[in-house]
Order: structure tokens, then sequence, then C-alpha cells
């Protein structure tokens, strides 16, 4: 009885250890450009209010102010892979789902909005 | 001076003294560019009613010129199956029977000043902006399709399936209603609507798109030289598209 009663503890402990070790920050490639249009704090604190504003005065009113649109978040944050082609932000590991997948908060904004930018075109 | 988009003039004004204002503090840019920019902060305004006048003299049978148009610039991708397919514009053909005439149309939302699609919904989803474009906010829309029926001219589609590869500026997605938006991106931009630029690129010109309560827009001037109708003017929904030669 004993026996089984430290096992089964033993077992709890090594796989509450590894999975605790086995839990990864998130991680994800940088954004385009030195600064977010809001310091890092608040945008990781704030960013769907930001998001929850700027879509009902562009929609709604037809703000077309860019600062806090979704559409620039989506240019700055896309990386790129090696071929030039543009890998969605909602992929695993890339910006938007890695925090969202950490974080556990289901997300749908791109169920409907570009995950990549718009092809380039030449000015 | 020209206004090639048609804006209202008081905006356009407003915008040549920003204009010179700031071209002293940004040497080297072209002053035209800063004339035609959009002030981006700006509301849509009551004061500017946007509308389409469409000339069925000049559409021709068999060009789908403007509906190619809407479906690049939205992204509008065939599901493979024609009745889920998207239609924001559609090309009907009309006959008269008495004499054999026929016409052929681009119908598309009329962008009705009273539109019963906005008085059915029960989100608010479906609303009319100042400046008289009607839209579906999709954020709200929950798919219960009431706008559909509330209709009377078939415009708007429902996305029954997943959809890929949006354009930044036009989301769209399963399960929300879609319709014509005026190209709401575009025209914020002082750019024209997709189908009016592509059917005038094709050399018919049947469509001119521009701010009815402006006297000095080209629509404005088009109207008042011609007479034009609104379809089912029975129902007295004010349309923001009106037809000629129909
Ligand atoms: S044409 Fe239909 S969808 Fe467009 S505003 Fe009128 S009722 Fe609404
Ligand atoms: S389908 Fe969407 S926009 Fe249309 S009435 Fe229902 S909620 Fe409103």
């Amino acid at each position: 009885m004993t026996q089984r009663l430290a096992i089964a503890l033993l077992m709890i402990l090594s796989f509450g250890a590894s999975s605790i070790a086995d839990v990864n920050l998130p991680s994800y490639p940088k954004g385009r450009g030195e600064y977010c249009v809001e310091p890092t704090d608040v945008m990781r604190r704030d960013h769907f209010e930001y998001l929850m504003h700027h879509r009902q005065i562009s929609v709604h009113l037809g703000v077309r102010s860019k600062r806090h649109s979704l559409v620039g978040c989506v240019d700055c944050h896309a990386s790129q892979a090696d071929d030039g082609t543009y890998i969605s932000v909602n992929e695993p590991g890339q910006f938007c789902r890695s925090c969202h997948v950490y974080t556990a908060v289901k997300i749908d904004c791109f169920s409907c909005h570009a995950a990549v930018p718009d092809a380039v075109v030449k000015q | 001076m020209t206004n090639p988009e048609n804006k209202p003039r008081r905006r356009f004004l407003g915008r040549t003294g920003a204009g010179t204002a700031l071209l002293a503090l940004a040497p080297g840019v072209r002053l035209v560019d800063l004339v035609l920019a959009k002030d981006e902060d700006e509301p849509a305004s009551d004061e500017t009613r946007w509308g389409l006048l469409v000339d069925a003299n000049r559409c021709t049978t068999g060009c789908r010129a403007c509906v190619s148009a809407c479906e690049d610039e939205h992204a509008l991708a065939k599901t493979g199956r024609n009745r889920l397919d998207p239609q924001w514009i559609r090309k009907v053909e009309l006959v008269d029977e008495s004499n054999d005439r026929s016409l052929s149309i681009p119908l598309m939302c009329q962008h009705c000043e009273d539109p019963p699609c906005v008085e059915v919904c029960p989100t608010g989803a479906s609303f009319k902006r100042a400046d008289g474009m009607v839209l579906v906010d999709k954020h709200t829309c929950i798919g219960c399709r009431y706008c559909m029926m509330a209709c009377p001219f078939n415009a708007r589609s429902f996305v029954h399936e997943e959809v890929t590869g949006q354009k930044s500026y036009s989301p769209r997605g399963k399960g929300t209603v879609e319709s014509c938006t005026l190209c709401v991106h575009r025209v914020d931009n002082d750019r024209t609507p997709a189908c009016v630029e592509s059917c005038a690129v094709d050399g018919h010109g049947a469509l001119a798109f521009g701010d009815l309560n402006d006297a000095e827009s080209t629509v404005s001037k088009t109207a008042r030289s011609q007479p034009h109708r609104e379809l089912r003017p029975d129902l007295a929904l004010n349309t923001g598209v009106r037809y000629r030669g129909v």
C-alpha cells in the first residue's frame, strides 16, 4: 500500500514537473520597425480596446485613421518565409496566434480579416 | 480648378487649404497629392449623399466588366456551386415585349434612403452611413438573413462557406450577409468604385458616381440634363442608384 502511494506520488510529481518545463512562453518573429503604435505593455494589455474602438468608428462613422487599424497590425507583424511570401499572423508560432494560444483566448478576427498584407502594388 | 472625384465643394476647398499649409512642411511633396488626400480622421458627413447613375443606353448585353471588377476588388471567389456564389452586382436583361427592345443593366444594392434591410435587422448590423451608403457591420451580423428577405432588389448575399484570401480592405466571412458597399474603402480615399472605373476603361462609360447633394458633381449634372428614374419608385425608397433609359 505504502509502495503504491509512493509510486503514485512520484508519478504526480514527475508529471507536474515535466508539464511545467514543457510550457513554452510565446515566441514569435519580430515586427517591422522600432516601435509599436503604443508602448508594448499598453498594447499587450489593451490592444483589443483599441481595436474595438477603431472598428466602431471606422465601420460606422467612416473614420479612416490608420494608427489603431487591424490592417496596420498585420502589415507590421506578418513575417515572411524565405521565398518572400507572407505567413499568416494566425499561424502557429506567429504573432497573434502564439500569445493567444498561451493565454487560451480564441479569436475569430481572421475568419473575415486578411491575416497577411495585401500584395504590394508598386507606387 | 477641376474636381475629378466629384467631391463636395466644401470639403475640396477645405483640403486645398490644408494642402498648402502642409506643403511648406514637406518640401518635394506634390501639391496635387495633398489636395486630393482625404483627411483620415474626418467622419462621413450627411452633407454628402453618394450615388450612382446607370445609363442603360450605354450598357451592353453580354458585357460583365463591372461584375468582374467587383469580384476582383473584393476577392469574391466562386464557391463552385452557382447558387451559393456571392453576387454584389448582377447583370439583368430586360425585354420590352411590346416592341422587343431589350436592355441590359447592372443591378446592385440601390443604397436606399429608407432601407428596408436596416429596418428589419435585429442587431443594428445592417446600417446606413451618414453619407447614404448602406452597409453590413459583419462584427454584429448574426446571419439571420432578415435583410435578404426585406430587400426588394435581391441585392444581398449570404456567405455560406469559409472564406480565404480576403483583401485587407474588404473583410468577409462565413455566416454573415454582404452586398455592394459602393466600394466604401475607395470612396473614403477619394477614388471611384471599381465597377465605375472598369466600365469607363472598357469605353462604355455607363456608370457615373458622385455626390448627389453636390450640384456640380458629374452625377448631378448628368442627372439634371437627362431623364432618369429609380427602380420600383412605388416603394418610395429614394434610392441612391438611378437608371437612365429604363
Ligand atoms: S437595395 Fe436592398 S440591401 Fe440595398 S439598401 Fe435597399 S433594401 Fe438595403
Ligand atoms: S443577416 Fe445580419 S445584417 Fe441581415 S438582418 Fe440579420 S443580423 Fe442584420
